[in-house]
């Protein structure tokens, strides 16, 4: 099959994610869509590692996982905090990062 | 014998600083530390004067270095005084009339609580002049110049309460800057020329240098010379100067300040002789400041501004003089000395007229005070004679030679300035009689002012008229002492040079025609104000006398030109500096914070909008990339 | 290792800054008596290395060499020329004046707004612009000059911001407001030229390498570093631009009447005697040395500008309403003096600016004090407001007249011998530009004696009548002054001595010799 098909899923998927963080207010929602901005890179380079035969992107596939979790503790705690202290999880609700 | 010549200047230095930083413990003796001081320096003078008339006329130049003032690579300026017959003529000039005038000081300020500062600011003036007569170079002149410029300042503002002796000292101050800025560019000119500014080295290498410099050298010389002497242009300082004590005028505005103009000319004459276009003009200036000075002297009725542009017309004559070069430098030094004497004499006459009326310098009101004031009357008299150049007293022998000189320049100038010497010397005689007149001849005058204070006119203290008396024997005699026989010629000649001219008339011819002019003078002058009783107020008189009561009009071109017309500049300039140097800046801020606030409304704190711009970013970076790529 | 004598001298006063600075407020006469001391050891300091300083030695002197930021080659290193002396001389010198003068400038207000004004804030202020002033003065590296010209902003900002005037001290809002716009003002100007000469400070060490004024200046003398024309003509210009805001030179001067107007008068006499010596004084060492070419393809519009500078500053002195702001366009005529000196290429003129940077800061600091101890008596800037001073208070009067005698450069006082050399020295190379400025020496006279006219004589004015003499602090504050300007005007040479040797190194780095005149009289 050709390789390059998965690199249009990969564009399709991290559109999908970016609308979605764009014009979606939840920010459980956002927060999901931004993983799949990360997974569809990820797809992206796996492919790329297999089109060129190395393992350079595989490596940064595993970079991104791990990181990806982190961010996914970070942010949830994030996410739950600002749930708890202002009963939404709307993030156009939390427009605090203006002077 | 040198090492004496810098205590010439370091006596009223001394009491100068004493009595400035004193303090009011001093009040008491001020007056008589300032006397003593200053005659000090008169004996050293005379000292030295013996000195150098034991010598031959070739080793009469002493010379003493005191140290080294600015040494910079490639100019040297030297503290260095140089003591020879023109300056010690200055010397004894300076220091002989100054203690005089500081002894009738010690009478005249009796009542001044301040008189203790005044004779401090005298001895300061004794020794800026000393300093300028004795300079060996013209910058270390230039100290001295600037120097008795600031004694000026201050002593003619000493009464400084009044508005009008601040503004006149102010006024003097500035006009004298004018002057001195000829001074100091006549200074460079002769650094790039010359290399140095020393007398010595410029005046013998004079002969080398274009002739071009030389004029622009001799030209700034006369425009410092104008300032200081109050020559036209520069002259309309001098009867504002009135404003400061009498003593002051006679002393700074009459004697010896306001001829260092022609001091630096005569110092300067190699310079000058090498120029012939310059001479030219400061004959011309010469001769205009003399009828100039003359016709201002005729309409004042303020006793000391009447004198003023008498001071003004005798300082002309000497300018003159100095500008016929060879033929003219020793007179117009003789005649500064003999007028040096008279004009002193009649300051000091007319300071004690004021002492004895209450301050009054109206000589409308005056009249008939030869029987109250006698002492003054005859010292005054005699200073009279002098200077309308009655035969026999000191005026006739120093202007009827200026006069001969003026013929003696030959050709169609000779004529012109020689005639505009005659006019002067009539027109002397009609002011200088009408003064007499009006002061010490016809009826009383004067009157109780709003108070009811009825001036009593009486004789002054020894100590104002002992001095008068002094100067009115050196307006007698000094003519003759100098002019007999030629001795003052002989004394001056190694320094300044001299020549006979070719004068188209013979000098008894000259001397006739002087007499005449004088006889003629003074006969109008009577038929004016003898003849008839003078009005007690001034009638309205012709154009020309309106003219002259305002000083022809000099102050009201500069009020319209220069007054107004720097005020309307500088206040533009402080509207532009505001508006448009700092508006740019302003301009430059404000537009910055505008740009700001705009920008400012894209931080809205909405995630996702920044998400936005971070996509928008990330595209633009990814099509520039591809784009870069493609081209 | 000798002792390193030039670090102490600018460490002294930091460390005498910080320690001023740590003293209880309930102290602060305490503090005050500790910024006079530190600031009169620097003193002493600063004499020694007058002593210690050899005129006919090596060009730099006393240097000290450590590396500081080697990857950058940023070495901290100092030395010092005669120039170099002279200024920081003047520096220890005119600072123990400022603070005394200072004494109760920030003393805590007891009516009015009851706004906290730390005393000790004040003289360790002071003295840290002292530290940097100095060690910008020691500074032989390109990068270490630059750090302190502009770290001694902060100090100075905060000075001029936050000690106003007393006069307006009591007053309203709007005293304030304007001495913040004054502050931010000065800030903004500065850092602006410092942020351009930043760029010509880095391009400078793209082009050499390194940012060592010795070995630059060195490799450009003897050819071994290149410069592209156009890379001079670029980083000359950074370089100067920086200078000439802090000089400040006509257009870019505007800064200066605002801070000297709003700053106390101690305040604003640091600001035109001391640290805007180190633009001219940078003018100097820096332009001339490092782009010689550059320095001569510039001259001719420098030298317009420091005419217009000259006339300019003058004229608008002429039109002020404000004491202090009329000492303000008085220093930026004089600056242009300096800079006419500076850029006339002549001996005479590079020595005339020289000392016409010393006998200025005095000057002006007697002025300006004299100025500001009138002021705090009346609480009034203006000068309509005063009238017949002299009468009440006559040795203020007399005081004053000096100050402003020597702003006119009357001989006999120190600023006529700089004056007049820098005129001749450009006078005998560009004759017209020379005569021009000759006009400033009227216009001179003609704004310091209207101001004293307007001030001291007169009628004595119903507000003014019940004015004290000076006190005695006062007077030891001004008479010292006095008696350097009449010392300096009388006898120069102990400060021309040191500065001729540099001068005459300088002139060899830009290649250029007197001119000749043209008879040869003075063998």
């Amino acid at each position: 099959m050709n390789p390059v098909n998965y690199l249009y899923l990969s564009a399709l998927l991290f559109t999908i994610g970016a609308t979605g963080v764009l014009i979606r207010r939840n920010a459980i929602v956002v927060f999901m869509c931004i993983e799949l901005m990360l997974n569809a890179c990820n797809l992206a380079f796996v492919t790329f590692s297999r089109m060129h035969g190395n393992l350079d992107g595989q490596v940064i596939a595993f970079f991104t996982m791990v990181v990806a979790a982190a961010e996914v503790v970070v942010g949830l705690a994030i996410i739950v905090s600002l749930f708890r202290s202002r009963h939404s999880a709307s993030v156009d609700d939390a427009s605090l990062m203006k002077l | 014998m040198e090492n004496l010549i810098a205590l010439l200047v370091a006596a009223p230095l001394l009491g100068a600083v004493v009595l400035l930083c004193g303090g009011r413990r001093l009040d008491a003796v001020g007056h008589w530390i300032g006397t003593i001081l200053s005659s000090a320096s008169f004996v050293i003078g005379v000292v030295l004067f013996t000195d150098l008339l034991g010598k031959n006329a070739e080793h009469r130049t002493l010379m003493q270095h005191l140290w080294t003032w600015v040494p910079v690579e490639g100019f040297q300026a030297d503290v260095t005084f140089r003591l020879d017959q023109l300056s010690m003529t200055f010397v004894l000039l300076i220091t002989g009339v100054g203690s005089l005038i500081h002894l009738y000081s010690v009478g005249y300020m009796e009542h001044d609580e301040r008189r203790r500062r005044f004779f401090g600011y005298l001895n300061l003036f004794l020794a800026a002049m000393l300093i300028l007569v004795l300079a060996d170079n013209y910058l270390l002149l230039y100290v001295g110049w600037e120097g008795v410029g600031l004694a000026s300042y201050l002593l003619i503002g000493f009464w400084q309460h009044k508005p009008s002796a601040a503004t006149a000292a102010k006024k003097a101050f500035l006009v004298n800057r004018v002057g001195d800025m000829g001074l100091s560019i006549a200074i460079m000119l002769m650094f790039t020329t010359f290399g140095t500014f020393a007398f010595g080295p410029v005046l013998s290498h004079v002969g080398d240098a274009s002739e071009g410099k030389l004029t622009g050298i001799a030209l700034m010389l006369l425009l410092a010379a104008c300032g200081k002497s109050a020559q036209v242009p520069l002259q309309s300082w001098l009867g504002d100067a009135m404003e400061g004590p009498t003593p002051v005028s006679a002393l700074i505005h009459a004697a010896t300040m306001v001829t260092a103009g022609v001091y630096l000319i005569v110092r300067s004459g190699a310079i000058f002789n090498a120029a012939p276009d310059a001479q030219l003009v400061v004959t011309v200036v010469g001769a205009v400041t003399l009828l100039f000075g003359a016709i201002v002297g005729c309409a004042k009725d303020d006793i000391k501004k009447a004198l003023a542009g008498s001071t003004m017309s005798q300082i002309g004559y000497m300018v003159l003089a100095a500008g016929l070069g060879p033929i003219g430098y020793v007179f117009a030094i003789m005649h500064l000395v003999t007028h040096g004497f008279f004009k002193a004499g009649l300051f000091l006459g007319a300071g004690s007229v004021m002492h004895g009326m209450n301050d009054e310098v109206d000589m409308r009101k005056y009249g008939g005070l030869r029987k109250y004031m006698p002492v003054t009357f005859i010292t005054f008299g005699l200073g009279y004679l002098a200077i309308i150049g009655f035969p026999g007293l000191s005026g006739f022998f120093s202007k009827d030679k200026i006069i001969e000189a003026a013929f003696a320049k030959g050709g169609t100038e000779g004529w012109i300035l020689g005639g505009a010497a005659l006019l002067g010397a009539a027109i002397t005689a009609f002011y200088m009689t009408r003064v007499m007149l009006m002061t010490f001849f016809g009826e009383k005058r004067w009157q109780p002012d709003e108070n009811g204070n009825e001036p009593h006119p009486h004789e002054s203290p020894k100590t104002m008229t002992i001095p008068m008396i002094v100067l009115a024997f050196g307006s007698v005699f000094a003519g003759g002492i100098f002019g007999i026989g030629d001795r003052f010629l002989h004394w001056l000649e190694p320094i300044t040079g001299h020549e006979e001219g070719n004068s188209p008339v013979s000098a008894l011819t000259v001397t006739l025609a002087t007499m005449v002019v004088l006889v003629i003078g003074v006969g109008i002058a009577w038929a004016q104000y003898g003849r008839k009783p003078v009005p007690a107020v001034a009638p309205r008189g012709s154009l020309l006398t309106r003219a002259a009561r305002r000083d022809l009009l000099q102050d009201d071109f500069n009020h319209v030109v220069l007054v107004r017309g720097g005020e309307h500049l500088t206040r533009s300039l402080v509207y532009v500096d505001h508006t448009l140097v700092d508006g740019v800046v302003n301009g430059t801020a404000a537009s910055m914070g505008g740009l700001s606030g705009r920008l400012r409304k894209l931080q809205n704190g909405y995630a996702r909008s920044y998400a936005v711009s971070m996509f928008g970013g990330a595209a633009i970076l990814v099509a520039a990339t591809l784009l870069m790529r493609a081209v | 290792m000798s002792f390193p004598l030039l670090t102490a001298t600018a460490a002294l006063p930091a460390l005498g800054a910080v320690a001023t600075a740590a003293v209880p407020a309930a102290r602060r006469t305490a503090a005050k008596w500790l910024a006079l001391l530190v600031s009169l050891a620097t003193l002493a300091l600063g004499i020694t290395i007058l002593v210690r300083f050899d005129p006919g030695g090596d060009r730099y002197q006393l240097t000290e060499s450590h590396p500081w930021i080697a990857d950058f080659g940023v070495r901290y290193e100092l030395g010092v020329d005669g120039i170099a002396v002279a200024l920081i001389g003047l520096t220890a010198l005119l600072i123990p004046f400022v603070i005394l003068a200072g004494w109760h400038d920030a003393d805590p207000l007891e009516t009015g707004n009851k706004r906290w004004r730390p005393t000790q804030g004040f003289f360790a202020l002071i003295l840290a612009v002292e530290a940097m002033v100095i060690i910008s003065f020691e500074a032989t590296d390109v990068f270490l000059f630059y750090i302190f010209f502009e770290a001694m902003l902060i100090p100075m900002y905060f000075l001029i911001g936050g000690f106003g005037d007393s006069a307006h001290e009591h007053g309203d809002e709007a005293a304030a407001t304007q001495r913040s716009y004054a502050a931010v003002k000065f800030l903004l100007y500065n850092l602006v030229g410092g942020l351009i000469m930043l760029a010509a400070v880095i391009g400078l060490y793209v082009v050499a390498g390194n940012f060592s004024l010795a070995d630059i200046a060195q490799a450009r003398a003897d050819g071994t570093l290149h410069m592209a024309t156009n890379t001079e003509r670029w980083l000359f210009l950074g370089f100067f631009f920086a200078f000439a805001v802090k000089a400040p030179l006509w257009p870019l001067h505007t800064w200066l009447p605002n801070a000297m107007g709003e700053a106390t008068a101690p305040v604003a006499v640091l600001i035109t005697a001391v640290v805007d010596k180190v633009g001219t004084f940078a003018m100097l060492r820096f332009c001339l040395q490092l782009f010689p070419n550059a320095s001569k393809w510039a001259t001719p519009v420098i030298l317009v500008l420091a005419v217009i500078s000259i006339i300019y500053g003058a004229l608008l002195a002429v039109g002020q309403r404000d004491i202090k702001r009329l000492v303000a366009y008085a220093s930026i005529s004089h600056f242009g003096f300096i800079v006419l000196g500076i850029f006339a290429m002549t001996s005479q003129g590079q020595s005339g600016a020289t000392l016409y940077m010393v006998n200025h800061g005095i000057s002006t600091a007697a002025l300006m004090l004299v100025a500001g101890f009138l002021i705090s008596r009346r609480g009034s800037r203006l000068i309509a407001d005063y009238g017949g001073v002299q009468k009440v208070a006559p040795v203020l009067a007399g005081t004053f007249l000096i100050g402003g005698l020597a702003t006119l450069s009357l001989p006999g006082l120190a600023p006529f011998v700089s004056e007049f050399l820098v005129l001749v020295g450009t006078f005998s190379r560009y004759p017209a530009i020379g005569i021009i400025a000759t006009f400033g020496i009227v216009l001179a006279a003609l704004y310091t004696l209207v101001l004293y006219q307007r001030t001291m004589t007169g009628p004595v004015k119903p507000e003014v009548a019940s004015m004290p003499d000076l006190r005695p602090r006062e007077l030891l504050v001004v008479a010292p002054l006095i008696v350097l300007l009449i010392f300096l005007g009388v006898y120069p040479k102990p400060i021309t001595d040191i500065v001729n040797p540099a001068v005459k190194q300088t002139m060899s780095d830009v290649h250029k010799k007197d001119p000749k005149p043209s008879v040869e009289a003075a063998k």
